[in-house]
C-alpha cells in the first residue's frame, strides 16, 4: 500500500507554517480560497477551480497589487495544494461513510 | 513560465545541474523540474516524496494503471502538459497506445478491467466536481475495488490535482512528443524522486 499521509502532512505544515515571503495569514487565505481582495482573489479562485483559465493578466495584476514573484509563487502553490487537499479529504470522508454503512448491522425486517 | 524566477531564479548549483541535464538529454530543461527545484524546501522536496510514493510506492495498482489515472485526472482538469506527459508514460508502461488513447477518451468503451474503469470514473468525478459521496464510493467497491486500492488511487489524484493546477497557473511550455517520450522513459526508469 502506498502511503502519502506523512509526506502530505509535511507539505501542508511547511507551506502553511514555515518561513516564507508571504505572511502565514496570506498563505492560509490562499490555501482556503479565501483571499479577501481583488485582483489577487481572482487569481486564487482560478487556481482553485479553473486553473486552465489563469491568464498572464491575472499574474501581472497580482504583482501590480504589490506582490513579488516569490510571493505569487507561494500563494499559487498554497491555492493548488489547498484545493487538492479539500478534494482528497472529501473523498476520504465519503469512503469512511460508505464503509461505516457496510459494517452497520442490518435493520430487522 | 509566467514567473521569471521559475525560469532562471535558481541557485548556481541547480543551474549547473540543469546544464548537465540539457547536455545529456539534448532536450530543454523540463518545466516540471524547474518548478520542483525552485525553493525546493518550500514545495518541491515534499511534493516529490508524495508523487513518488503515490506513483511508485507499493500498491495493488500497476505502474501503468497509476500513470493512466494520472493522465485521466489531468484530462478531467484539462491540463495539456500533464495529459501529454502521463499519457506518454502510460503508453510506454502498457506498450499499447491505442488502448491508452481509448481509455482516456471513454473508459466505458475500452477493454480495461472493471475495477480500473470504475476507479477512473470516480477520479474523473472528483476532479471535475471537487467532491464525492458515499454512493460514488459504493459503486467503486461494487466493481471489486478494495479499500486500499481506493486510498491509493486518491493519492494519485491528490498529486495530480495539485500539479495540474500549478502547470496551468505557471503556464508550463508544452513541448513536442519527443520531449514527452524522453521524459516518460526517465520516469519509468527513475520514478519521481
Amino acid at each position: 500500500m502506498s502511503d502519502i499521509r506523512e509526506a502530505r502532512e509535511a507539505l501542508v505544515a511547511r507551506i502553511l507554517g514555515g518561513n516564507g515571503t508571504t505572511s502565514l495569514t496570506q498563505r492560509s487565505e490562499a490555501f482556503n480560497n479565501a483571499w479577501r481582495t481583488k485582483p489577487t482573489s481572482t487569481l486564487i479562485e482560478r487556481v482553485a477551480t479553473h486553473a486552465r483559465k489563469v491568464s498572464d493578466e491575472d499574474i501581472t495584476a497580482a504583482k501590480e497589487s504589490g506582490l513579488s514573484e516569490d510571493q505569487v509563487f507561494e500563494i499559487v502553490v498554497c491555492a493548488a495544494v489547498g484545493q487538492a487537499t479539500r478534494q482528497y479529504d472529501a473523498a476520504l470522508a465519503a469512503l469512511r461513510e460508505a464503509e461505516s454503512n457496510e459494517h452497520a448491522p442490518k435493520e430487522p425486517r | 513560465m509566467r514567473l521569471k524566477s521559475l525560469d532562471n531564479g535558481h541557485g548556481v548549483g541547480t543551474k549547473a545541474l540543469f546544464a548537465v541535464i540539457r547536455a545529456l538529454s539534448r532536450q530543454p530543461t523540463p518545466e516540471v523540474l524547474k518548478l520542483m527545484m525552485y525553493r525546493p524546501d518550500f514545495f518541491g522536496t515534499h511534493m516529490k516524496k508524495i508523487t513518488h510514493e503515490a506513483m511508485r510506492g507499493p500498491s495493488a495498482w500497476s505502474i501503468g494503471e497509476r500513470e493512466l489515472m494520472a493522465a485521466f485526472v489531468s484530462k478531467a482538469n484539462d491540463c495539456e502538459f500533464c495529459i501529454k506527459a502521463h499519457t506518454a508514460v502510460a503508453v510506454r508502461a502498457y506498450r499499447d497506445e491505442a488502448m491508452v488513447s481509448a481509455a482516456l477518451a471513454d473508459p466505458a468503451m475500452t477493454a480495461i478491467n472493471e475495477p480500473l474503469r470504475a476507479t477512473l470514473r470516480m477520479l474523473g468525478k472528483l476532479s471535475r466536481e471537487h467532491t464525492l459521496d458515499a454512493i460514488d464510493i459504493r459503486a467503486v467497491r461494487a466493481a471489486g475495488v478494495s479499500h486500499q486500492q481506493i486510498v491509493d488511487a486518491l493519492a494519485v489524484s491528490f498529486a495530480f490535482n495539485t500539479m495540474n493546477r500549478l502547470a496551468d497557473a505557471f503556464k508550463f511550455v508544452v513541448p513536442g512528443p519527443e520531449v514527452f517520450d524522453a521524459g516518460a522513459k526517465f520516469l519509468l526508469t527513475h520514478g519521481y524522486r
